[in-house]
């Protein structure tokens, strides 16, 4: 009866959680009466989830919703979500008001250089998005739907809508912080706008790209807020150094081809993290 | 390990020691006799990203295989690792004292090095806030594969398009790790860098093993408790 049960139990395809509490549902009902008996309710077991395969099948949004529409249907869901509640929003307007006016405190009457305004506009942003992009995942393992969301759609779709989500959340606060460091700080001055739009357009998406992913990590952790830091910034340090880079060649006025190395590296920096984020994401979601 | 292999490692590694001090290395323009660090402070540095890509591959071995050893073998070489990391960035630094007049000065290289602790330190606190066996082994595998991805950037890049005062950075002559990726050293110096790698090499393989096993160990005697 015991190799009978593992044999069944292999038999059982190894995604159906259902069918396998269906199945040790049924053995525990078989094991209080004889072998004869646990064998009906074992076979019936496999059928229900022969039926339930069916079903999923037949009615499964996974077959109706192809992946880029589960991920537009997820980024929607989020997007609608913070409309009503505004709470990222909020919170990380006046993270930004509060940094800025303790930085504003300490460099009043100096005249900051062009690569130290650089770092202090990039360390606003980094922290910035270190308290507001692990939301995304860190909300749906608080509030217990992520199982949901692990049914009804494919992993792919979840981060690429999430990505889509977090990187649309950064462009906003992203141009809400330069407008407040263009406006309160005199000494930043961009000479050259178009590396600094393109510095700030791709250093945007590679951190939504890698800090989205590493949210999604420390979503299952136990000390979400400290840890999210600590992962994310030797990930993030090869673009937090490139796009401080240019953007001091930016307020400097330098030209396209004196900063093209910069954006080399933020090319690929962005290829590479979102290429494996979409490959790894998959271990990280069902784990 | 046998223990005539291990006689051998201390002999090799003893032998090593003493010629990385004595060998005559010839004269090199600008380092002279600070040179013979290359023999300590490179295997060092090589056996801590070594270390980081062992323990990626059984990372990705646990992802693909499901098997809780594989775990236990990336979390020994990546401990092993963060100690010659740790090395590498020591020699290193006191090398930095005597040739650049500072212990620490964020030369590109000191840079990488840094961060490669970093990520270390990163992996550790990831797995220690990760209770669930199975879910730390296949979280802290992804995070090691992340941070391999991004590695590069430091170690093999940015060393070689920023300036750098570090011998083999854009512009400097230097025995090894230089822009042309020739090798400039003199035959005696060459074989005892090359014993060297080897020696620390097999030190750290040894380690390795013994680290491992005592993981099993305490893996199984767990796993029969429980």
């Amino acid at each position: 009866m015991r190799r009978q049960q593992d044999f069944l139990a292999d038999q059982v395809p190894k995604e159906g959680k259902w069918s396998s509490r269906a199945l040790a549902g049924a053995s525990i009902i078989g094991g209080t009466s004889s072998a004869v008996n646990f064998n009906v309710i074992s076979v019936a077991a496999v059928c229900l989830t022969a039926c339930r395969e069916l079903t999923l099948k037949l009615i499964s949004p996974q077959a109706i919703l192809p992946p880029v529409k589960a991920a537009s249907a997820i980024f929607s869901k989020d997007l609608n979500s913070e409309l009503r509640t505004r709470y990222a929003l909020n919170s990380l307007l006046m993270f930004v008001v509060v940094t800025l006016s303790i930085i504003l405190f300490s460099t009043a009457g100096e005249i900051v250089s062009s690569s130290l305004s650089a770092g202090i506009l990039w360390i606003i942003v980094f922290f910035a998005a270190m308290s507001g992009l692990s939301r995304s995942f860190v909300s749906e393992e608080e509030r217990g739907t992520s199982m949901t969301l692990q049914l009804w759609v494919k992993p792919t779709s979840v981060l690429l809508g999430k990505l889509a989500f977090n990187s649309v959340l950064i462009y906003v606060l992203n141009i809400l912080i330069i407008f407040a460091y263009l406006l309160t700080m005199p000494s930043f001055v961009v000479k050259s706008p178009f590396i600094f739009f393109i510095t700030v357009l791709l250093g945007s998406f590679g951190l939504a790209s890698a800090s989205t992913f590493i949210a999604a990590i420390i979503s299952k952790a136990n000390s979400k807020g400290t840890l999210y830091p600590v992962l994310s910034f030797p990930i993030l340090l090869p673009l937090l150094m490139s796009v401080i880079d240019a953007t001091r060649l930016s307020v400097d006025g330098a030209s396209m081809a004196e900063a093209s190395a910069d954006f080399k590296i933020l090319i690929s920096y962005c290829v590479v993290v979102t290429t494996v984020a979409v490959v790894l994401f998959d271990f990280v979601w069902r784990d | 390990m046998k223990s005539w292999m291990k006689l051998l490692l201390g002999a090799w590694i003893s032998a090593v020691l003493i010629l990385g001090v004595t060998v005559p290395i010839g004269d090199i323009p600008g380092l002279g006799d600070r040179a013979r660090i290359i023999f300590f402070h490179v295997p060092m540095s090589w056996v801590a990203v070594l270390a980081f890509l062992m323990s990626m591959w059984y990372g990705i071995m646990y992802l693909r295989k499901r098997d809780l050893k594989y775990d236990i073998r990336s979390e020994s070489a990546a401990e092993l690792g963060f100690v010659f990391c740790i090395l590498a960035t020591v020699t290193g630094s006191i090398w930095a004292r005597f040739n650049w007049g500072s212990f620490w000065n964020w030369d590109p290289r000191e840079t990488s090095i840094f961060v490669l602790l970093l990520i270390y330190g990163a992996y550790f606190s990831l797995r220690s806030a990760l209770e669930i066996e199975e879910r730390r082994a296949s979280l802290s595998a992804v995070y090691s594969i992340i941070a391999f991805v991004t590695v590069p950037f430091f170690i093999f890049i940015m060393p070689r398009i920023t300036f750098s005062l570090h011998p083999g950075g854009a512009g400097s002559a230097a025995p090894i790790l230089n822009t042309n990726g020739k090798m400039y050293m003199g035959t005696d110096m060459k074989y005892v860098f090359f014993a060297s790698l080897i020696g620390f090499t097999g030190l750290y393989l040894w380690l390795l093993q013994l680290r491992t096993r005592i993981g099993l160990v305490s893996y199984h005697k767990h796993a029969e408790a429980a």
